[in-house]
């Protein structure tokens, strides 16, 4: 690992400002992909700005009906949450799927939204949700958060302080991982919302999607069956050793499936 | 049995020094003033080095010095050997191309050792690294077994990459018997490239004592004396005298660590040129690209078969991939521990296996858990398995048919093997009972019900352990003897210290050899420790691999045992003032024929320690040494059977019970034999389900180069294991033991597939990966459908 | 190079170190405490398992900063003098170790699965073990030795 400068602000506006001024200042959450990414002298930021002294971002609130989750809320945390497992018991078996559980002692919703990594399961349990990414300066729409592989809509000087979770009327999450990583090969999101029915997908293609024509099919039936028949083209999706275009879109079918009857 | 003699499952004594966190690892071991080596390694598969400059590395903060190969090459030191020589089937020896520490002119795996980089700390090291420039110009790459033969030429002395064209076996008689079979079963099978992935990582320390010009070497070995014979004798130029070698505590083996590497000899020989120690320790990634792998082999199998279904011929054809060089017995693991295991179970009149092994640019394959015999049995197994789908037979009853049966014994393979003893059909039996086989068609159709396939599969094993007796392997081109040895020491006041040339990485031989000779002696387990994984304190000693140490080590150990009785004897005779052919052992006493006059093992020790009344012309004190060179191989056999479910809308294949029978021989702590069994049944079933090596063929590349894409088995991807055991003993060792280290990684993979098989009704390659079982299931149900 | 405080296995440490220095390196170099061990470069063998403030983590994916003020148990901690903790006993009885390299983590990792979950099924084990990698035991003896310890725990 490269040397660096480390900060530990108390404070979103000390953070902020340590942000500035500096040649590549990295923050840093729970640490659990930008550390394993230093030591394999892959980033080698000038700074490190370390969010865990700021207390303020820890701990899941209700607010106004929705549930606020602080950006520095370890997974585990959110596992284990009562106001979350009794209001959105999907998000905490979501949380409780993510990586081992010292993961899940270190990683924080925060780091994991902000980093977009495309086999993340957060990214789907937001956008399944419609979830709103509260920042320093703003609040985001989960659909228009994701922009693309390991890409959001956050500007440079911009931390995510939590994000707020509609309280759904029921959803589930159903995931593939892959053997190895245990990242998901695709994670299928179903929430039956205010808004209607959302189906967010993660791990098939370059960032989190909602698959249109599943949700119009569980509007009119919200059934397994609904869904069985509706395939999402290969040619979008991810293709690796573990699993190829088509069974990763074969697998899409097959998750919604899984979550949709989870749902019951 | 006494409490903890033989046969008792003693807890083990190693496991609390395990469990506070007070092992003594390699990288926990610091010498005084000790610097750090980094390698650089070849990002590229395949190049010629045109310039390697080094100054600005050599100039950068704490850097001590920067070597590459010219600089050994300067010194002299030599290429790393291979130990057996194989002659292939004109009479020629294999073909050995240089393999030195540090390459010379060109790289040939990505992974290759570019040049050595000795720094006050390792990140310094590392840091400097970045500074070296090398000029690659570049060559394709050869990585697939298949296509080695018409791939760019890797060395200078391998045309066409051929290694060795190797046979064994009566080829006319098997292509007779083939011609006029009722039937000939043909299947192409992969026998699937591993990574061991030992998880302490191999590391070293070189350190070397002007004072008395002689070196330590600090190793994660699992054979120090070979390790100092080959950095001595073949690479270093070194008196075996002042190199010491130690392998202390070490975290795991099965095979990667039996090897002499490129980076504990160029540790050793940077000792001396900084004048300082140096420790190297692996990162993951370079254990991924560096650690010898395992397996790789393409293979064609045709078995014939008589209407009745009777074995009538076996022909092998088989490719292996050696990788870029040869590492320390890369040679006779496809040829002596594979082709001699075709026989299997089974009394198959006439067996041709013909070899041909091909240098690629990846990294060197050599012996891994099984090694030869794993690949052996998965083709045989399979094959039989298929034969018995197609002659519309139960495989369990057509392996009956055809098995060796007990009176047959002594056994004359026609793959030049000698079994001598075994009951098959006993543990085929017991297996049968124990996953309850009758019951299997009612379990798959409630399966079905619940849209799951169910499969069973049967794998009956067998393996050549207790490697090996000296003269054998010396004709076949062993370039050491595979005998072992032991010192048994008794301390005056009646402790005992027993040194052994195995090495214990995991296995417990510190408790299980303990109870050997505390039963063997009849004194308190307590009193015997087990000293091993040190050449200044232990007689020469061949290590541990090949499930040989209680077959072989422990041989050694009941020779000395003996020699200490024999000794006992003459001084107990002479304390009890009778004839030596008076007195008899038993249960730590000497004692007087017929009379109730003894001395115990005790008393005799402190004896000869303290002679003041003593025999004339026995010498004093109590210290044996035993060599013990075995009289043939022993033949550990078994059935193991799997029962899995495949969910078809995934492809994922659940195991939901597995019964492993064993015929080890005589067991000396059941405990530690049915962990040894698990932990080989988890790496078999990571072979079968989960683990593959993959290189880009393009590039060359490791794909699977970490966890992240290498699929090691977890503990969600196992069951629990039923484990039962059928013995038979060993008909010419000393204990009647077989040796039980790498069972389960030989018979799982077999099982395992013909389970999947059974369950999908297709062939499918290892490893049996969810999307490919999906794409079997899929393609079955678009003809179903039609 | 900043001065870093924490308690490990109830005693206050306080040392200069890199802020690039990870926690394991600070256990295994500056400390000496060899028992955590590094066995990937992934974060996902589990070898380095230790429990901060009562949690179990990788220590190999945390700096040494940002323990700052924790309470940190390795390996060498968990027994009480001379006598095992519970978990510790199980993994001997049971023969849940071999070559011992993976299991300071995995006694970690299992210590802190009883504190969330004391009665947990077989099922439940392994998939908690998802983060501990061992290559000796086929983790059969491993989820034993859990069982067992819970049992014992649990009286």
């Amino acid at each position: 690992m490269y040397a660096f400068e480390y900060h530990k602000p108390s404070s979103v506006e000390d953070a902020v400002a340590a942000l500035s001024g500096k040649d590549d200042p990295k923050i840093v959450a729970g640490g659990m992909t930008l550390l394993p990414t230093m030591k394999q002298r892959l980033a080698a930021p000038s700074d490190l700005i370390d969010l865990g002294g700021i207390a303020k971002l820890v701990g899941v609130r209700e607010d106004g009906g929705a549930l606020a989750v602080g950006a520095m809320t370890t997974h585990a945390a959110v596992a284990g949450n009562d106001l979350v497992k009794s209001r959105i018991p999907a998000l905490a078996n979501l949380a409780e799927g993510i990586g081992d559980p010292q993961v899940r002692n270190r990683g924080t919703i925060g780091g994991s939204v902000a980093n977009a990594d495309p086999a993340a399961d957060y990214p789907a349990g937001l956008v399944g949700l419609g979830a709103t990414v509260v920042t320093n300066k703003r609040e985001i729409a989960a659909d228009d958060f994701f922009t693309g592989l390991f890409e959001t809509a956050l500007e440079e000087d911009e931390l995510i302080t939590s994000v707020r979770f509609p309280v759904p009327q029921k959803a589930a999450y159903a995931k593939f991982a892959n053997p190895a990583s245990r990242y998901a090969i695709v994670g299928v999101f179903v929430a039956q919302t205010d808004g209607g029915i959302r189906v967010a997908v993660t791990g098939a293609k370059g960032s989190v999607f909602r698959v249109a024509e599943m949700e119009q099919a569980l509007s009119g039936n919200f059934s397994a069956d609904a869904v069985a028949g509706i395939k999402v083209p290969a040619d979008e999706m991810n293709g690796d050793l573990h699993a190829s275009a088509e069974y990763r879109a074969h697998l899409v079918t097959v998750m919604a499936k899984r979550a949709v009857a989870a749902v019951g | 049995m006494p409490e903890n003699g033989i046969g008792a499952p003693v807890r083990r004594r190693e496991d609390k020094r395990f469990l506070t966190g007070k092992g003594r690892y390699t990288d926990d071991i610091n010498r005084p003033g000790q610097l750090y080596a980094y390698f650089l390694r070849s990002p590229v598969a395949h190049a010629k080095v045109t310039r390697v400059e080094t100054a600005q590395a050599e100039a950068a903060p704490g850097v001590v010095a920067v070597f590459t190969g010219q600089d050994m090459a300067a010194d002299n030191v030599g290429s790393l050997p291979c130990g057996w020589t194989v002659t292939d089937r004109h009479g020629e020896p294999h073909k050995a191309p240089p393999h030195y520490p540090l390459v010379r002119d060109k790289v040939r795996y990505v992974g290759d050792h570019v040049a050595m980089v000795v720094a006050e700390s390792y990140a310094q090291a590392r840091d400097a690294a970045d500074l070296i420039e090398v000029d690659y110009d570049e060559l394709p790459a050869v990585v697939d077994t298949k296509e080695a033969m018409s791939g760019t030429q890797i060395h200078d002395e391998a045309p066409s990459n051929l290694c060795f064209d190797w046979e064994l076996g009566d080829k006319d008689a098997v292509e007779q018997a083939m011609s006029q079979a009722a039937n000939v079963v043909e299947l192409d099978l992969i026998n699937n490239r591993l990574i061991p992935n030992a998880m302490e990582p191999r590391a070293a320390i070189g350190d070397y004592d002007s004072g008395t010009d002689s070196y330590t070497v600090y190793s994660t070995s699992q054979n120090p004396h070979l390790l100092r014979l080959i950095l001595c004798a073949f690479v270093l130029n070194l008196p075996e005298s002042r190199v010491r070698v130690i392998a202390p505590d070490v975290g795991g083996g099965f095979g990667s660590k039996i090897y002499a590497y490129a980076e504990e000899t160029c540790c050793t020989w940077a000792a001396k040129k900084v004048g300082r120690p140096v420790k190297w320790t692996a990162e993951r990634g370079e254990a991924f690209v560096s650690d010898a792998h395992g397996r790789d082999h393409v293979t064609n199998v045709k078995l014939a078969v008589d209407q009745e279904g009777k074995f009538l011929a076996l022909k092998v054809d088989t490719t292996a991939n050696v990788g870029a060089y040869l590492s320390s017995f890369s040679t006779c693991v496809p040829t002596y521990l594979y082709a001699t295991l075709l026989a299997g179970q089974y009394a198959t009149p006439a067996i041709y296996a013909n070899v041909k092994a091909v240098f690629t640019s990846t990294a060197p394959v050599d012996a891994y858990r099984g090694a030869g015999r794993p690949e052996a049995t998965y083709l045989i197994e399979r094959v039989v398995e298929v034969a018995a789908r197609q002659l519309g037979m139960d495989p369990a009853e057509l392996r009956r048919k055809n098995f060796i049966k007990p009176d047959q014994f002594p056994y004359q393979t026609p793959v030049a093997l000698t079994y001598d003893i075994g009951n098959y059909e006993a543990s085929l039996d017991k297996a049968l009972e124990m996953i309850d086989y009758k019951g299997f068609p009612a379990r798959k159709a409630e399966a079905e019900t619940r849209g799951k396939l169910r499969g069973i599969g049967l794998s009956a094993y067998i393996e050549a352990c207790g490697i090996a007796p000296s003269a054998v392997v010396g004709a076949l081109g062993a370039g050491v003897g595979l005998w072992e040895s032991a010192q048994v020491r008794f301390n005056a006041t009646g402790t005992v210290s027993v040194m052994t040339g195995a090495h214990s990485h995991g296995q417990g031989h510190e408790t299980s050899f303990a109870q050997l000779v505390s039963e063997k002696l009849g004194i308190p387990y307590e009193n015997v420790e087990i000293v091993h994984g040190d050449t200044g304190a232990i007689p020469m000693g061949m290590g541990t691999y090949g499930s040989r140490s209680l077959a072989v080590g422990g041989s050694a150990i009941v020779r000395a045992c003996d020699k200490i009785v024999e000794k006992g004897r003459k001084i107990a005779a002479h304390l009890l003032e009778a004839s030596v052919d008076d007195v008899e052992f038993k249960d730590g006493q000497f004692t007087v024929v017929g009379t109730d006059r003894s001395k115990s093992m005790g008393e005799v020790a402190f004896t000869a320690y303290v002679p003041h009344n003593y025999p004339e012309g026995v010498e004093p004190g109590l210290d044996e040494t035993a060599f013990y060179d075995p009289l043939n191989f022993t033949y550990p056999a078994g059935v193991h059977i799997a029962e899995i479910e495949v969910d078809p809308d995934t492809g994922i294949t659940q195991i939901v019970d597995w019964v492993a029978v064993d015929d080890f021989g005589r067991v000396l702590n059941p405990m530690i034999v049915e962990g040894q069994v698990h932990g080989g049944i988890a790496q078999g079933v990571g072979q079968a389900l989960l683990e593959n090596c993959v290189y880009d063929k393009e590039s060359g590349q490791l794909v699977t180069g970490s966890y992240m894409d290498y699929t090691m088995p977890r503990a969600d991807d196992l069951p629990s294991f039923r484990v039962g055991m059928t013995v038979t003993e060993c008909t010419h060792n000393p204990l009647g033991v077989k040796g039980c280290g790498e069972a389960g990684a030989i018979a799982a993979p077999p099982a395992l597939i013909n389970a999947i098989t059974d369950a999908i009704g297709e062939e499918i390659d290892m490893p049996a990966t969810a999307e490919k079982v999906w794409r079997v299931c899929q393609a079955r149900f678009a003809q179903a459908a039609e | 190079m900043p001065s870093l405080s924490m308690t490990i296995n109830g005693k206050q440490v306080t040392k200069d170190v890199d802020p690039n220095t990870l926690l394991v390196q600070f256990l295994r170099e500056n400390l000496s405490l060899t028992g955590t061990h590094v066995g990937c470069d992934t974060s996902q063998c589990g070898a380095c398992v230790v429990h901060v403030n009562g949690k179990s983590v990788k220590s190999c994916t945390m700096l040494a900063v940002q323990a700052e003020g924790s309470d940190v148990t390795t390996i060498e901690g968990l027994a009480q003098g001379d006598e095992l903790h519970p978990m510790q006993a199980a993994f001997r009885e049971h023969h849940g170790l071999q070559c011992g390299f993976c299991t300071p983590g995995m006694v970690m990792s299992a210590v802190d699965l009883l504190q969330n979950n004391p009665d947990p099924s077989e099922t439940e084990i392994r998939e908690w073990l998802e983060g501990n990698i061992c290559r000796c035991t086929g983790y059969h003896n491993i989820v034993k030795a859990i069982q067992a310890a819970a049992s014992e725990m649990r009286r």
